[in-house]
């Protein structure tokens, strides 16, 4: 259980929310220093996602503070939402029907009750073993096997991401680390603070600095700029937070790096999904950002891997 | 009020995001005329309509569902009002009904291709389009294009895949003078599939 009065807690939110209030005056200096059309939409953009992030901060902030719970029922919205997103732009068939009922009505709420009761060992296989051999059994009977691989791989790999994934985030609850025990919550704060730092700050070092493109045909607004300031800028801050986290500074470092190189890998990888299909973003459900999964593609990569490092250096 | 809830548990479901392409005048009665795949092709149509003008919107539907069971029967007759058609009527008496509701100033909701199809393709459109906008040419038509319904509720499922649905509203077209019956529907037809945009 989190509590506001951990001295902790309030350093961290009131870090964040100091960061939103310089963002947002910022923004708006921006907004009147404006002169061209060019930057006049960029720094609207920008001050739609500043808002956005208001929003975002506070609902993830008022889950933590809940304790477990709020964090589990967030997250497994957040999945729902990314795999209704992914599945929409995956282009499933009417064949496919039943396999994805079972998909947003089973396999997604179990996963996130195995969080919840902290049954690690069937938390851990039960998409990846269970509901992997499901999929094809049940697209095999209902006997359409036009492109029967790309569909079943199309549903196991929505699921992968989207739910598995992603369920590793409020899974940092369940951990039982040794001189840190009731502040787990910090781990999941932790975690999303450095990622979505590392993906803002690549934004902004690449929007003031950005010259060389990355992958220019997967995302042509990734560049070598924004992509070393951004990872460097959020290894340094998740490093100077190693206090909130039970790691030493050094490992702090090493943690902060980690997640914010494979969070960016977890970016192009969506990226790469968008521009085969033709879209720039996954949904528009968050102004400014794009759709859910476009604002958690990178926690889908960072999340597992930060849950079994810590896991197995720590617990 | 229970209009409403259901209006808003459709969005909610379906999670459709309509578009306009010419801006809905409340002034008109129309006819909206889509493509069909799936049970919720109209309720997601009502839906996504503004709602001073889905209060006066009727979709046209089968008598012999709408009329089995008590619930049915009040949701079709008073939430949505519907226009309901015997199955063996007769043309005469569908399209008496229909011409009686549009010129009480109500609008419509039909699919002009009969049957509920895999969601791919449009069926040829059958003549109560036709008739209709020769029987009120006053009353405007307008293309309405359904994308990903029959992926939420596919012909034959009975629970609702969340996938995001897509629905157009085109500009209205009306029966050209002299334009025959073929040519009308073809044209019609072909504005409904003109309007499927690329994934936003």
């Amino acid at each position: 259980m989190t509590n506001l009065r951990d001295p902790v807690i309030q350093q961290l939110l009131g870090g964040v929310f100091g960061a939103l209030v310089l963002a947002t005056i910022v923004g708006q200096i921006l907004g009147r220093a404006a002169s061209s059309d060019g930057a006049r939409a960029t720094v609207a953009n920008m001050n739609q996602r500043i808002a956005a992030w208001w929003i975002m901060c506070a609902v993830f902030s008022l889950a933590l503070l809940t304790g477990g719970i709020g964090s589990i029922v967030l997250f497994a919205l957040l999945s729902f939402l990314a795999l209704r997103e992914f599945i929409t732009l995956a282009d499933s068939t009417r064949a496919d029907h039943r396999a994805l009922v079972i998909a947003f009505f089973v396999a997604t709420p179990v996963q996130y009750v195995l969080v919840g009761v902290n049954w690690y060992g069937l938390f851990s296989i039960f998409i990846p073993v269970y509901v992997f051999l499901l999929i094809p059994a049940i697209l095999a009977v209902i006997g359409d096997t036009r492109d029967f691989l790309r569909r079943t791989a199309t549903i196991q790999w929505a699921l992968t991401i989207c739910v598995y994934a992603i369920s590793h985030a409020p899974a940092l609850l369940l951990l039982e680390i040794p001189g840190y025990e009731n502040r787990e919550a910090l781990l999941l704060f932790y975690l999303v603070l450095v990622v979505q730092l590392s993906d803002v700050l690549q934004y902004v070092f690449g929007k003031l600095f950005g010259r060389h493109r990355i992958a220019p045909r997967v995302s042509p607004n990734k560049t070598w700029e924004g992509f070393v300031g951004g990872v460097l800028c959020a290894t340094a801050i998740g490093t100077a937070l190693w206090w909130a986290t039970p790691f030493a500074p050094l490992e702090a470092a090493a943690m902060s790096l980690t997640i914010a190189l494979v969070g960016f890998l977890g970016g192009l990888v969506m990226a790469a999904i968008k521009r085969d299909r033709g879209v720039k973003d996954y949904g528009t459900l968050i102004p400014g950002h794009g759709g859910v999964l476009d604002r958690i593609d990178s926690l889908t990569f960072a999340a597992p891997v930060f849950f079994h490092l810590t896991r197995f250096f720590f617990q | 009020m229970l209009a409403a809830l259901i209006a808003g548990f459709a969005r909610l479901v379906t999670g459709a995001t309509a578009s306009w392409l010419v801006e809905p005048q409340t002034a008109r009665r129309r006819v909206y005329f889509a493509n069909h795949s799936s049970h919720a092709d109209f309720v997601t149509i009502w839906a996504a309509l503004p709602p001073d003008l889905r209060i006066r919107t009727r979709p046209v539907a089968a008598a012999d569902y709408w009329r089995g069971g008590a619930v049915r029967r009040h949701v079709g007759e008073k939430v949505f009002r519907a226009v309901l058609i015997e199955r063996d009527g007769g043309r005469e008496a569908a399209l008496e009904l229909m011409t009686a509701a549009l010129a009480a100033g109500d609008s419509l909701i039909i699919f002009p291709e009969g049957t509920r199809g895999d969601g791919l393709q449009v069926a040829p459109f059958r003549s109560g389009l036709y008739n209709l906008a020769r029987a009120d040419p006053e009353a405007e038509l307008v293309p309405v294009r359904l994308q990903n319904l029959n992926r939420v509720l596919p012909k034959g499922a009975s629970i609702p895949v969340p996938v995001i649905a897509r629905l157009t509203f085109g500009a209205p077209l009306a029966l050209a003078p002299a334009e025959t019956r073929e040519a009308f529907l073809e044209r019609a037809r072909d504005a409904v599939v003109a309007l499927d945009v690329a994934p936003a």
